[in-house]
């Protein structure tokens, strides 16, 4: 497992709705950390709960030395106050506004032509330059994947998240997909977490692998250890 | 025949219906947004009471306002104080009569706009860093526009056909001139068929085309 400077994310959540109930204790350092699991095991939730869009009734999350909650203490920062990029299932282009715009958001305190400036060179980073005044209605899937990357990335994160964000691509375009976030996430040094369901995914891009059941990690540790015993549950 | 037909009705009619939908857009998209936030109060009590105009009979809804609004009372008598004028039997109060029927049309629409913007789309900007006042500005109203105008058509609409409340709080002239719903009234009461017909085909040939308008803007809209 390689392993890239920075600050680690840690975290203990707690929750209860009706029957479902959500307890694990995270630990991701800089790198790609794939949380695997059937679906409704509760994978979604952690992601909306590290980005402050979900509250649980327990917990701590710190980034590095930042703390973003502690329920014990009554610390909750705001979701517009973590420096985060969540890549949502949909990813959720907004689709009145053309790729430059969708990037430019997440940067509303850059003087106007330097924002544009560097939303460009971020499209043009993730491979989709030409993409720049054309709204999302037009992209393919893969074009679609790129912007939505480099508009998490414009925020300049410290946790990036992903939720399910290749699972209607094919195997071609997810490996280069791949291949992209393995370097972004090197070149930033940042832990990204990377909720799917597809060993095969998880095989392309985790250092480490959290497998989580009914709720619960049932098994962590590097990608290849878990995987293999995955492997061997699964086949 | 149309030379000796008196325009000033429909005229006063289209002044007082553009300004009330100024008016409800304004009001309504706040109620709408305010509407939406789950965690309000008495939600449902507060939707109720905005949509009551639209089960009252509009002279009660007139008699209401008169009694709240009357220059006797606290509100009246402040707004008198303040602009000098006051608002019963005033332009003001047509306003104002039309603007309250048309309310909760506007809210309803509105607010329809609001809850068919995908929720992820929201999600994604808090996590963007955006506040929610940037969020409702950038994302939600934008995204909701089809609704804002349907909302505007059926408010103006509404309040162009205004009889009853507009009767109660403004009388049935404002500076000697009725609206044109209460000109057909008075024309139809006075036999002068040719005029009670040329104004409705003029209120008809405005409202008409004021829906193939707005229908052709919300389709343009939404394909965008």
């Amino acid at each position: 497992m390689h392993s890239v400077p920075g600050a680690g994310l840690a975290a203990t959540i707690r929750l209860r709705r009706g029957e479902f109930a959500l307890d694990v204790e995270l630990r991701c350092p800089p790198g790609i950390t794939c949380v695997m699991g059937p679906s409704g095991a509760g994978k979604s939730t952690i992601l909306s709960v590290l980005a402050g869009l979900a509250l649980p009734d327990a917990g701590r999350i710190t980034l590095g030395d930042e703390v973003w909650l502690d329920r014990a203490r009554g610390v909750d920062v705001p979701v517009h106050q973590r420096r985060l990029a969540f890549v949502l299932q949909g990813l959720a282009l907004f689709p009145h506004m053309s790729a430059l715009g969708n990037v430019a958001y997440g940067m509303p305190d850059v003087a106007r032509r330097e924002r544009r400036a560097r939303a460009q060179a971020l499209l043009d980073r993730v491979g989709v330059g030409h993409l720049a005044r054309r709204r999302p209605r037009t992209y393919s899937g893969g074009e679609a994947q790129r912007v939505a990357l480099a508009r998490a990335l414009a925020r300049a994160p410290r946790l990036m998240l992903l939720d399910e964000p290749f699972s209607a691509l094919d195997r071609a375009l997810r490996a280069q997909l791949a291949a992209l976030v393995h370097e972004l996430v090197d070149e930033l040094g940042i832990p990204l977490i990377h909720v799917t369901h597809s060993v095969a995914e998880a095989r392309l891009l985790a250092d480490q692998v959290i497998r989580i059941e009914r709720g619960a990690v049932v098994a962590s540790g590097p990608a290849a250890a878990v995987l293999a015993s995955a492997a061997t549950l699964e086949e | 025949m149309l030379g000796s037909i008196d325009w000033a009705p429909l005229a006063l009619s289209l002044r007082v219906a553009s300004l009330a939908t100024v008016v409800t857009l304004v009001i309504g998209t706040a109620l709408a947004l305010l509407l939406t936030w789950r965690k309000l109060p008495a939600r449902h009590l507060i939707d109720a009471v905005i949509s009551a105009p639209l089960v009252l009979p509009p002279t009660v809804l007139g008699y209401y306002l008169l009694v709240l609004l009357g220059r006797d009372r606290a509100i009246g008598r402040a707004w008198e104080a303040v602009f000098g004028a006051p608002i019963v039997f005033t332009f003001t109060g047509a306003v104002i009569a039309a603007s309250v029927g048309s309310l909760p049309l506007v809210v309803r629409s509105i607010r329809l706009g609001i809850e068919s913007v995908e929720p992820d789309l929201i999600a994604a900007a808090r996590t963007l860093g955006a506040r929610p006042a940037r969020v409702v500005a950038t994302i939600v109203l934008p995204l909701a526009a089809p609704g804002l105008v349907a909302g505007a058509m059926l408010g103006f609409a509404r309040a162009l056909g205004d009889y009853g409340a507009t009767q109660m709080l403004a009388g049935a002239r404002i500076g000697g001139t009725p609206t044109a719903s209460i000109f057909v009234m008075d024309q139809l009461l006075a036999n002068h068929d040719d005029q009670v017909f040329a104004m409705s085909l003029a209120t008809t040939i405005v409202g008409v085309a004021m829906l193939y308008f707005a229908n052709r803007l919300t389709h343009r809209l939404r394909r965008a």
